[in-house]
């Protein structure tokens, strides 16, 4: 603990948003510190380096007009902490949580340290409760649970954000006492932010948000998770409310995760992706789960625009290894017009298997999900041999399986924007399955 | 000895205390936090740290202890749960709450706690360090003391002790105590190693049957992400024929660790009835803990695997996922500035990983028992390609080889194991050994198996141009009986009765199958059409 504060004038070097400082009496790694540009503007930074005397800040926000003999750095003493309160639900806020709404800033109850700390194993509960999103393609074949990290992965031009909005009304439509969401947008653009501003505000459920739009500095793209995060696990396991978060687009993330890594020269790792991506990812997703004895949940759904449409690059690929599967959106069906476009073949979710059956949504449903599922893929096989020789030469039960598979998207995937309830879902199933009898 | 911090710069601290050895373990920060020594320069030496450095000050105070980065070996490890520094998951709750804050040494093993020894070795006999002195009952498993010192003994506790007093007292005034510290880097000593024979039984039929595993023997399963490695590895560590599972949960998903916990808690072991958790021990780092202790933790488990091998067990080490251990590697490399080899891996990255992977084996121990150390590591290959440097190095020092298949896990084919990618060198002797244990017909019919999936992939192209009419009856009819095979026998699904199959049953299955192409074919070529035998 420092008795005073200590304010610099000993900026030795400016490069992007990196900051040295030469004869730093004393300082913390972590440690916030303001910083006063010649113009008077103040900004957040964070100590990531020291050597010595000699401290390495990176700077959150607009670096430009920053000089050496004018500008001055205050070391608070302390970590980037999170004010938090249950006043926050229903409020829009910055990368760096300041509010953006018009309203001053509710009178926080307690302040964390956005960074978090991880939940002992032994202490989790292994999630079980089945969340309803309303889509089939979800519900019936890849159903969210309470606790879980389910990722969108998308690529460009796809309807990521109508499908991530549709969760959002519809899981909150379920009516539970106490479900809230947090909404971090990371480089989102105007016409996007304000689609989803829409959404949520019709929403009858609370909701907070963190808003980082394309032109705000880069570098809050890092803080903003965090900080919903923390807000997420206060209102979820001292609160005891399920709480969604949402994150889009995560891609924006990582990039800027990369221009922090390459401006510090460090050694790039694929794609020019710092080395240590994994672990970071991870320290964002992991902040999902239950615990014990506590009632609420967190439960994360990053959307993921994939570059070039590419499953094996370094974001979705890294995404994939740490989050409970991955629901996977495909250009083609898109161009069908369908809607969901769920390519539910290498969707997965992880924790479906002790999110459904009698319990959580019917009996059948593990039945009938492995019958859908085995046959579409059939199906999607077929159609490759199709390609080929032709629907005459196939036989009758291959041609039967083309049909199916064909019905299948279009009624059973398809549903555009009505929301359909597990037991339509499965009923809906059940009835193709009936109409084919492949068995 | 204490010194000052002089440099922080993620996890590695640099501080201007000398006189430390390299590998020496050391107290950082005001918080304690544990930290290792990785590199000495004049006045200047580099320390990694095993928590989170966040908060951390320039100047804070940092002690040596004198010893390296030690595991506590005795009784009470059974059925516990650790982080990658061997600190009881139970009792960080009691200190932390649900969430892990950093800085808190808690000792692994039960001081309190009173134990009943049973001496095996009485006053005034002479005994050798690593010698058997006697046991206490750590559940059903008789837990052996073993000596640390030479000597005559002149005296032995009474009835029950804690771990904090003497056992055994020597002529020349040493003490022998139930529990002592290991350096996790250094494996422990044995009299003699043998090359693996016994088999591993996974009851995994396509583990078993096509690609068995011997004890003492090591096994990577490499596969990309959805291809099922964590469900394969939790069934092989719910099922395999060992005495000991050591389960390490390398910077992988703390749901998935919740649910193993769950599961091994209310699950019974299917060799002996018992519940699953007493024959287990659990590390995990998960990935959102700090990095350099999922590097350690590794070797924590592998010197606790060992510790109970030395009393003549068969012990399974479980690792998901050494991808994640070489990362670890790879960040603590390239935050100590060291030239980078292939994708950033350090140069070491290989001989590291054989060197972990030739703690496997089955040794003669210096009691004179018999105990092995078998190991399998899930791989998780980058874009599940399995030409990056990490898959590579594996296949180069283990054993056998499983490959996950992404378009077989696609089809829902679990486990997904390539049948024409896995190899297993222990393959012959095994088999051999199941021939002459199990049926007579095991290697005949591998044979047959193989034979038949061969066959079925070189249809499979042919088919894919001309389609399945303009093939032959009896090409057609193998693609058939290929599919049986493969859906019935291969397949095996882990959430069901058939999760675990014994060999016996395993030998069954496929003769049946064989048997059911011998006899038919045989319709065949009396001139049925094969669609009135496939409507059969």
């Amino acid at each position: 603990m420092r008795l005073s504060e200590h304010i610099y004038r000993t900026v030795s070097s400016l490069a992007g948003h990196l900051l040295f400082v030469r004869k730093v009496f004393s300082s913390r790694i972590g440690e916030v510190a303001r910083i006063i540009a010649p113009d008077g503007r103040v900004m957040e930074g964070e100590v990531l380096k020291i050597e010595g005397e000699d401290v390495l800040i990176q700077v959150y926000g607009e670096t430009r007009g920053l000089d050496i003999e004018r500008t001055s750095v205050i070391f608070t003493d302390s970590v980037k902490k999170a004010p938090l309160s249950e006043d926050i639900i229903g409020r829009r806020l910055n990368g760096s949580c300041l509010p953006i709404d018009g309203k001053p800033l509710f009178i926080p109850e307690k302040w964390m340290p956005i960074s978090g700390y991880p939940i002992n194993p032994s202490s989790r509960a292994s999630p079980k409760e089945f969340i309803e999103t309303g889509f089939s393609a979800l519900d019936g074949l890849n159903t969210l649970v309470k606790g879980q990290k389910l990722p969108i992965f998308s690529c460009a031009g796809l309807p990521s954000k109508e499908l991530a909005a549709g969760i959002l009304r519809n899981a909150a439509a379920k009516g539970e006492k106490g479900f809230v969401v947090i909404f971090v947008a990371l480089g989102l653009t105007h016409h996007e932010c304000s689609f989803y501003t829409d959404v949520l505000e019709e929403m009858q459920g609370g909701f907070a948000a963190f808003m980082n739009k394309a032109d705000d500095p880069v570098m809050e793209r890092l803080l903003a998770p965090r900080f919903g995060l923390t807000v997420a696990e206060y209102l979820a396991f001292e609160k005891g409310m399920d709480v969604l978060v949402v994150i889009t687009d995560m891609t924006n993330y990582c990039d800027a995760l990369r221009e922090v890594s390459t401006a510090r020269e460090e050694l790039p790792g694929r794609r020019g992706y710092p080395g240590y991506m994994y672990s970071d990812l991870a320290s964002i997703y992991e902040r999902a789960g239950k615990i014990k004895g506590m009632k609420g949940s967190v439960t994360i759904l990053p959307v993921i625009t994939m570059p070039e449409d590419d499953i094996t690059h370094p974001i979705p690929d890294l995404t994939g290894y740490i989050t409970e599967g991955q629901i996977v959106l495909d250009r083609e069906l898109h161009r069908k017009g369908i809607f969901p476009p769920v390519d539910v073949l290498p969707s997965l979710s992880r924790l479906m298997q002790s999110g459904i059956g009698e319990r959580n949504t019917r009996g059948d449903h593990r039945k009938i999900a492995n019958s859908l599922y085995k046959y579409y893929a059939k199906g999607r096989e077929l159609r490759r041999l199709e390609a080929i020789v032709g629907r005459d030469s196939m036989t009758e039960k291959d041609r039967l399986m083309l049909d199916f598979a064909d019905t299948f998207e279009k009624e059973f995937i398809s549903q555009g924007e009505r929301r359909r309830d597990i037991n339509e879902t499965l009923d809906t199933g059940l009835n193709i399955l009936k109409r084919f009898s492949l068995d | 000895m204490t010194g000052k911090i002089k440099g922080i710069s993620g996890p590695t601290v640099s501080v201007d205390l000398k006189g430390l050895k390299l590998y020496e373990r050391v107290c950082v920060g005001h918080s304690m936090l544990t930290g290792e020594v990785v590199r000495i320069e004049q006045g200047r030496t580099v320390i990694q740290t095993y928590e989170d450095t966040k908060g951390l000050s320039i100047n804070e105070p940092v002690e040596a202890t004198g010893m390296p980065l030690t595991v506590r070996l005795g009784p009470g490890l059974l059925s516990g749960m650790f982080d990658g520094l061997q600190r009881p998951f139970s009792r960080l709750i009691e200190e932390t709450g649900a969430f892990i804050k950093t800085g808190k040494d808690i000792c692994a093993l039960d001081y309190q706690r009173r134990w009943r020894y049973h001496p095996l070795k009485d006053k005034g006999e002479e005994i050798k360090s690593g010698e058997i002195i006697g046991y206490v009952e750590e559940g059903r498993f008789r837990h052996f003391i073993m000596s640390s010192n030479n000597g005559k003994i002149s005296s032995i506790v009474d009835g029950d002790f804690t771990l904090n007093e003497p056992l055994v007292e020597l002529e020349d005034g040493s003490k022998i105590f139930g529990c002592y510290e290991w350096s996790v880097r250094i494996p422990r000593p044995y009299k003699k190693k043998f090359s693996p024979s016994g088999p591993l039984i996974t009851g995994q039929r396509a583990m078993d049957f096509l690609f068995p595993l011997a004890r003492g023997g090591t096994a990577v399963l490499p596969g990309g992400f959805g291809t099922g490695k964590t469900i394969l590895e939790q069934s092989i560590a719910k099922f395999a024929g060992v005495d000991i599972v050591v389960y390490v949960g390398c910077g992988e998903r703390g749901n998935e660790m919740a649910e193993l916990i769950e599961d091994f808690a209310t699950l019974t072991d299917p060799w002996t009835g018992k519940r699953l958790m007493e024959r287990t021990i659990v590390v995990v780092n998960t990935s959102n803990m700090p990095v350099a202790a999922r590097e350690s933790s590794i070797y924590t488990a592998v010197t606790m695997a060992e510790y109970y091998r030395d009393m003549g067990c068969h012990v399974l080490l479980l690792a998901d996922s050494i991808s994640r251990w070489a990362e670890a590697l790879r960040e603590i490399s390239s935050s100590l500035e060291e030239m980078p080899g292939e994708e950033g891996y350090p140069t070491y990255l290989a001989s590291r990983l054989s060197n972990f992977l030739e703690r496997a084996g089955v040794v003669e121990t210096l009691s004179g028992k018999t105990g092995s150390l078998s190991m399998i590591l899930s791989v998780s290959p980058p874009g599940g390609d399995f030409t990056e440097p990490v898959t590579q190095a594996c296949l180069r020092s283990a054993g056998a080889s499983l490959m996950l298949d992404t378009s077989l896990a696609h089809k829902r084919h679990f486990p997904a194991i390539n049948w024409f990618q896995s190899y297993s060198l222990y393959e012959k002797a095994i088999s051999r050994h199941f021939t002459a244990h199990i049926s007579e017909k095991w290697d005949e019919l591998r044979q047959r198996c193989k034979e038949i999936l061969q066959r079925e992939s070189a249809l499979k192209e042919v088919a894919e141009i001309v389609g399945m009419e303009g093939l032959q009856d009896s090409d057609r009819f193998i693609m058939y009986v290929a599919e049986r095979v493969r859906m019935e026998f291969l397949c095996q699904n882990a959430y069901t009765e058939d999760a675990f199959s014994p060999p016996e049953k395993t030998v069954l299955k496929i003769g049946e199958i064989i048997e059911f192409y011998d006899n038919t074919q045989k319709t065949l070529k009396e001139g049925m059409p094969i669609d009135e035998i496939l409507k059969m």
